[in-house]
């Protein structure tokens, strides 16, 4: 018999890679996603409206067309949102109002505008598109160093800044470090806006109920703490905000936390329906506008000695929040701060953070947070001391590791980092990974000119969040007047039914890791049951469940945190149930033992009692209880690491509760003709204490494996420089598919943690720290050290290697088309030949009927005033339908000889924008008309194929003008004063050419 | 137009082996009738352009997106889903159970899809290689697995898989 306050060390269930509970129903179709669940009689289905501009003033919706169209119910706009909600709370204390859709400005290409409820999706998304919505643009930021300029166009005029927080914090002596040290290594970093796309998209129903509240099904998968933030912005007590979760969630990565303000919308939307409300997310709206890592910049700096031995770390770091620093940002900047000396005993330590604000969708949880931008700057740095100084890297990290005698160990910055053997981990990683081999291989490889590197990383992984980090961006004087936050407090419920069986409920909002499977491992460990037996509920409803603060499926926190809570609830019902058998048994009930579905005194195996007989007996007999037992079989552990403490006056933080380590090998291979990596090993050696099923920690490590792969080569979430997304389909961001990955060597040490019930530490987000750097290091290896370090910046595309590698006349043409344009636009020019006099031609291109007939795809123009139109206009390009709301203006620079043409529309797929210099020059038998035009474009067209798009409009110009032509000869054709020019010389003839 | 898109017809399809008939407009995806119609939920959308491979289902016999199918296309032909894979209730097809033996899934979401991929690749190609399976899996997006475990659940099938697979 143990006492819980000193947790038994289980080994029958745990430990053990047995199948998982949830694979039945997953591998017959049966899973419950949230989009399965089903639907009262009566719910709407809600489109959003999104903007299609990276920063522009809202001046007038319509929605009037809208309301019109059978089918719809409602649109929720900026101005219902002002009345009925607030905007949301923010991490740092500035005057920005982020509302769940936009009120007054939008500031990124898909931010919601509105919220259109009809009776079906696809009515709903049929009249979205009548929603007609006038933008007044303004010029937008995508860079986070121009943002931070003092002339740069800003996000939020309040603020009087993009820079929304600056904090400097100094760890020891590491000016003085930095002065003394013989050597100083320098890197400078980007990294990139990236996510982990979970293959189901965002899903949301809810329901407005009579007493105010609001009842919410979602997949949304936590922090709860944003309960608070979702309650506050709809003016409710957090009661009155239920939110339930389903049991099988489809991969969230950290990316299900930006649910949340379209959970306040779809509320608000509800109850201007006055009914429920759903909405599934599409994979456009998911990449254009759910979330994003965060974008970093970072100079790091190294006071190093001769050894190697690092001294002192400066950290300038500059994160690019998007557009609205929603919470829980900052985070990204803080989740590590206290392990910002990664692996490493450095004892002096200074660090700048600047949060800036873009016009970009804001940046929130995605595997690894905080962890590859940090690791990417630090192990990058490490690489490189190891070039300067001419060592080999594995010295540089031996020298510099905490060493395995000096656990726990608190770094400069505060972390209390509470085991490992790093030395012995990275011996480990040699070895199952053959490096010996590797290097032999390199050596071979260079010897015949080809392009062959190893890189290394090291990285120490936080899991179990301290909820007050983030209160490391106040100063402590603001801490002080704010109130201490801090803990990372987790609750399970164990309990036994009627007829004896047992159930484990957690808040922990599963998304594939198999939490099911281990729970009732832990649990069947401490009852003497086969985890079968174990129902395990993971269904989480607020208004029902044990659930605070931190809940939910993030920071790694499920295997420390929850399955050790889980284990501190079984043990305390498994111990009442000892003191009822002790008193059927008349033995002491620290000789109870649990084993096998039998319950029996140690000293007499023999006279046991069936687990279900004894574990139902209290309910139906509660009067007959020893004294001292209460009735009932139910026990709700809450739990928090006592480690885990608000910063101090110092700034120093304890960030997480436990600290797992990772120490990976990447030997790859360049080609040369096409700049593509090959993977030719990948050693990864992990450290996550107890392990309570080896197999689904090795899930854990290849699946972050396979999605940092893809963040080193492959992802980014690219913007244009007027702040359009181009990354709107799988087409156009690529993520890896099986041909990509290679399978890793894994390899495991287990340190258990001291701070967790189990000893188990998080894994799941190792990969994703040390993988992208990992990666890095071995191309920087393979380049060899002529190459700017700078250089190497993620995703290591093919093209962005064959930059460093070719010389400029020898790349490949198809790689990188040099853009047209300044980027922000796309130019495209030519010149038709049209057998008619300039007369004719500025006529009809005065004339609103014939200009109607010339404009490809107009269905309707009228005259708004003098020389200003406004048509409706419908086109096909390839599948695309593509309609908008044009606004054109005819401007004479020069009578009969240069003109402007100049047009600005928008519609469903976005905003488009034309302008265009026409000149005219007579000819002997007509006229030569040349043409340049300037045409941007932004919204969903440019996400979903703006290579497309962009060489259809090169068509739909050179249609327009030879219509021209057609018109203007045809009517040179009727009559008389045009009788000379009936000698049509029309595009097509050898006279005319176009150019691009 | 308007008259077109709302008129309602009737498909009949046969799924997973029993007759259905269920209404649609003429515009409706496949895979959204098959799981607001017919509740076969087991068919899941991930990108609605066909490039994650999340909604694949095997029309006669050959693997389909369904999000890029009408669901009028449908009409009278035999539609498979995940939910019709395993021969009785209760009980596994082999694949079914290799993916479960091999950790081949997590969250679980791309999984029917791939299942039905594998139930037409493993019915046409007998005894493929690793580089075969990884080309017909580079139809669909994980983003839980990695897949390995994927490649490795599929070739120990197709490796038992003599003359007849039954996915």
């Amino acid at each position: 018999m143990n006492d819980p306050s000193t947790p038994v060390r289980p080994t029958a269930w745990v430990g053990q890679s047995i199948e998982r509970r949830e694979d039945v129903a997953l591998l017959t179709g049966t899973g419950r996603y949230a989009d399965d669940l089903g639907t009262r009689p009566g719910t709407l289905h809600a489109a959003f409206l999104r903007s299609p501009h990276a920063h522009a003033r809202i001046k007038s919706i319509d929605v009037s067309r809208a309301l019109a169209h059978e089918g719809v119910r409602c649109v929720l706009a900026g101005a219902d949102v002002r009345s009925w909600a607030r905007p949301f709370v923010v991490g740092v204390k500035q005057p920005m109002e982020h509302w769940c859709i936009a009120v007054d400005k939008a500031r990124y290409v898909g931010e919601p505008v509105a919220v259109l409820v009809a009776q079906d999706r696809y009515i709903a998304e049929d009249a979205i598109d009548l929603i007609h919505v006038e933008y007044e643009p303004i010029d937008a930021i995508v860079d986070s160093e121009t943002a931070i300029a003092p002339d740069a166009p800003v996000l939020h005029e309040a603020v009087g800044s993009n820079v929304v927080s600056n904090r400097q914090f100094v760890y020891g002596e590491p000016d003085a470090a930095l002065d003394a040290a013989p050597h100083r290594v320098k890197i400078k970093i980007r990294y990139p806006r990236n996510s982990c796309t979970p293959i189901e998209t965002y899903v949301v129903v809810a329901e407005h109920g009579s007493e105010g509240d609001y009842d919410v099904l979602s997949n949304f998968m936590g922090p709860f703490s944003l309960q608070a933030v979702m309650a506050l912005a709809l003016q409710v007590p957090a009661a009155k905000l239920r939110l339930r979760t389903p049991r099988d969630g489809g991969g969230s990565f950290g990316v299900k936390q930006g649910v949340f303000p379209y959970i306040v919308a779809l509320c608000l939307a509800a109850r201007k329906a006055q009914a429920p409300v759903k909405w599934v997310e599409d994979r456009l709206e998911h990449l254009v506008a759910s979330t994003s890592s965060t974008g970093r910049i970072s100079e790091l700096e190294a006071a190093v000695d001769s050894n190697g031995r690092i001294s002192a770390l400066a950290y300038d770091q500059l994160d690019d929040c998007g557009a609205y620093l929603r919470a829980p940002e900052p985070a990204t900047l803080y989740r590590m701060h206290g392990c910002l000396t990664g692996a490493y005993d450095i004892p002096n330590l200074k660090v700048r953070n600047r949060v800036v604000l873009t016009n970009k969708t804001p940046a929130g949880l995605v595997r690894g947070f905080g962890g590859p931008q940090v690791y990417f700057a630090l192990e990058r740095l490490v690489q490189r001391i190891a070039v300067e100084l001419q060592l080999d890297p594995l010295e540089v990290y031996k020298r510099n590791f905490i060493g395995a005698g000096d656990f726990p160990f608190r770094t400069a910055a505060g972390a209390l980092i509470d085991s490992g053997d790093y030395h012995a981990t990275l011996q480990l990683a040699g070895q199952r990974g053959d490096l010996a081999e590797l290097v032999e291989k390199r050596d071979a490889a260079r010897a015949e000119g080809r392009l062959y590197g190893i890189g290394y990383a090291a990285i120490v992984e936080p899991s179990i969040s301290n909820m007050g980090y983030i209160t490391t961006v106040m100063t402590k004087e603001a801490r002080a007047k704010a109130g201490p936050k801090n803990g990372a407090i987790t609750s399970a419920t164990v309990s036994i039914d009627l007829l004896g069986a047992v159930t484990v409920s957690v808040a922990s909002v599963p998304h594939g890791q198999g939490h099911i499977t281990a729970l009732s491992q832990v649990a069947a460990d401490v009852f003497g049951l086969n985890p079968i037996d174990i129902i395990v509920d993971v269904e989480l409803d607020t208004r029902k469940d044990a659930w605070s603060v931190a809940e939910g499926n993030y920071s790694s926190r499920f295997a420390g945190a929850v399955a050790g809570t889980v284990h501190l609830a079984a043990c305390r019902l498994r111990d009442k149930l000892a003191r009822i058998a002790a008193a059927q048994l008349r033995c002491d009930h620290a000789d109870i033992v649990f084993a096998d579905h039998k319950v029996f005194a140690r000293t007499a195996p023999a006279e046991a009692l069936s687990f279900p007989r004894l574990a139902s007996g209290p309910h139906w007999a509660p009067g007959v209880l020893p004294d001292g037992v209460s009735p009932g079989l139910q026990e709700t552990a809450i739990w928090t690491p006592e480690q885990l403490v608000p910063p101090d006056e110092n700034d120093r933080i304890n960030t997480s509760g436990t600290y797992g380590f990772a120490f990976d090998i990447c030997a790859l291979e360049i080609e040369r003709d096409s700049g593509k990596v090959r993977i030719d090993r990948y050693v990864t050696a992990h450290d996550a204490g107890t392990l309570l099923n080896p197999a689904l920690a090795d899930g854990q490590i290849r699946g972050g494996f396979a999605q940092a792969l893809g963040a080193a080569l492959m992802e980014e979430f690219a913007y244009r420089p007027d702040g359009s997304f181009a990354s709107g389909t799988f087409a156009d961001y690529l993520v890896p598919t099986a041909v990509e990955i290679p399978e890793p060597v894994i390899a495991h040490m287990q340190t258990p943690s001291p701070f967790t019930p189990l000893g188990a530490k998080g894994i799941g987000e190792g990969n994703s720290m040390s993988t992208p750097v990992c990666i890095a290091n071995a191309i920087a290896d393979a380049l060899g050290p002529a190459v700017d370090p700078q250089a190497i910046e993620l995703p290591m595309t093919p093209s962005r290697i064959i930059e460093l590698i070719a010389p400029a006349e020898q790349r490949p043409q198809h790689i990188a088309p040099p853009p047209q344009g300044d980027g922000k636009h796309f130019a495209t020019s030519g010149s038709v030949n049209i057998a008619a006099p300039v007369e004719e031609i500025f006529r009809v291109l005065h004339d609103p009927e014939q200009l109607a007939s010339l404009i490809p795809g107009c269905r309707k123009l009228h005259v708004a005033s003098d020389n200003r139109y406004i048509a409706d206009i419908a086109l096909s390009v390839g599948l695309v339908n593509v309609s908008f709301h044009a606004d054109i203006s005819v401007v004479d620079e020069e009578p009969m000889r240069r003109m402007r043409l100049f047009g600005k529309g928008s519609g469903a797929l976005g905003a488009a924008e034309g302008d265009g210099r026409i000149t005219l020059t007579e000819l002997p038998d007509g006229t030569r008309l040349d043409y340049e035009y300037k045409v941007s474009l932004s919204g969903k067209i440019v996400a979903v194929g703006a290579r497309m798009i962009e060489s259809a409009t090169g068509v739909v110009l050179k249609q327009l003008f030879s219509r021209l032509g057609r018109v203007a000869g045809h009517k040179a054709s009727g009559a008389a004063r045009w009788q000379g020019l009936l000698r049509l010389i029309g595009l097509g003839k050898p006279g005319s050419q176009e150019r691009r | 137009m308007k008259r077109l898109r709302h008129t309602r017809h009737t498909v009949a399809i046969r799924l997973n082996g029993i007759d259905r008939t269920g209404e649609c407009e003429p515009r409706t995806l496949l895979s959204d009738f098959l799981r607001y119609e017919l509740g076969a939920t087991g068919v899941h959308v991930g990108c609605e352009h066909g490039v994650c491979g999340a909604c694949t289902v095997t029309v006669d016999g050959l693997a389909q997106r369904s999000c890029l199918t009408l669901a009028v296309v449908a009409d009278g032909r035999e539609v498979r889903t995940a939910e019709g894979l395993a021969p009785e209730p209760g009980v596994l097809s082999e694949l079914q159970a290799a993916f479960r033996r091999h950790h081949a899934l997590q969250c679980g979401f791309c999984t029917p899809g791939i299942l039905m991929s594998c139930a037409d690749f493993l019915a046409r190609v007998a005894r493929p290689s690793e580089p075969d399976v990884r080309q017909m899996l580079s139809g669909h997006l994980c983003r839980c697995t990695g897949y390995s475990n994927i490649v490795s659940a599929i070739l120990e099938v197709a490796s038992g898989n003599e003359d007849s697979p039954d996915a």
